[in-house]
């Protein structure tokens, strides 16, 4: 077993671990905060598949941007924190099996894939993904049209959540 | 080297973290919190099919960047909602949103 295979597996149960916190733990607070170390464990994972950009930007919008955002619901939305109540569906029990029926069937079916236990080529040298990544996002014979309509799209949600959440009195 | 198959079981196994969070949660954020681990899987799988395909096409990291885009917008408006119901009805348990139930 290499380095980088104890790396990952060390880093996969963290995020696993902690994805598995966000999901059962009753204090939503708590839940918003495992999400942080969850997110920041798949940073580790982008890291160690040679995208950098990606986990940095994992790191900035999801950790910077999306979880903050979480707080600030659970904190405005805090008066249903202090019940005592199950935080769970009473047939709880339903979920768990059709979650493990999903892994099972998505692990059944990779299985018989032959690319499933493929090894990554060795990066050629001087390769640069993150000007590559910048010229394909803005040429017009790549993917312009899609990066275009995400950011009008980003534009529609920022438009809506002000309105949406706007205090009309 | 670590083989494709140990990221598409991570991935895996968080999508259906993600999907027991969102299918058995009561309350409405945390919901929510398990849609964002959700696309956090996909966007393991993207990458890594990136980086174990063609790498000079950056197809898996273009739309790494685009479920981004999208995880934002949704978590967004998502709250919003979350925080307008709040107002008005003054709960975020979603059992208890049974206005338009029949």
């Amino acid at each position: 077993m290499t380095a980088e295979q104890i790396i990952f597996l060390i880093v996969a149960l963290f995020t696993l671990g902690s994805a598995l916190m966000v999901v059962t733990t009753g204090n939503l607070v708590h839940a918003a905060l495992w999400l942080v170390s969850t997110l920041f464990g798949v940073a580790v994972i982008y890291a160690l598949l040679n995208a950098g950009f990606i986990a940095v930007v994992q790191v900035v919008v999801y950790i910077g941007a999306i979880a903050i955002l979480f707080i600030f619901a659970v904190m405005l939305t805090r008066k249903d924190l202090r019940d005592q109540g199950p935080q769970m569906n009473s047939n709880w029990w339903l979920g768990a099996i059709l979650a493990v029926l999903v892994f099972a069937g998505l692990a059944f079916m990779l299985q018989g894939w032959s690319g499933f236990s493929k090894t990554a080529a060795v990066l050629p040298s001087g390769f640069d993904a993150v000007g590559l990544l910048g010229e394909q996002l803005t040429s017009p014979n790549a993917y312009v049209l899609p990066f275009e309509v995400a950011s009008v799209l980003l534009l529609a949600a920022l438009v809506g959540a002000v309105y949406v959440a706007f205090n009309k009195k | 080297m670590i083989p494709l198959s140990w990221y598409l079981i991570l991935a895996a196994a968080l999508f259906s973290i993600g999907l027991f969070g969102v299918l058995v949660r009561r309350n409405a954020v945390a919901i929510l919190l398990g849609v964002e681990l959700m696309l956090n899987a996909v966007n393991i799988n993207l990458v890594s099919f990136w980086r174990y395909a063609d790498v000079s096409a950056m197809t898996g990291q273009v739309f790494a960047i685009i479920v981004f885009a999208v995880a934002a917008a949704e978590v967004s408006v998502g709250l919003a909602l979350v925080i307008s119901v709040y107002r008005s009805r003054n709960t975020v348990i979603a059992n208890d949103l049974n206005l338009m139930k029949w």
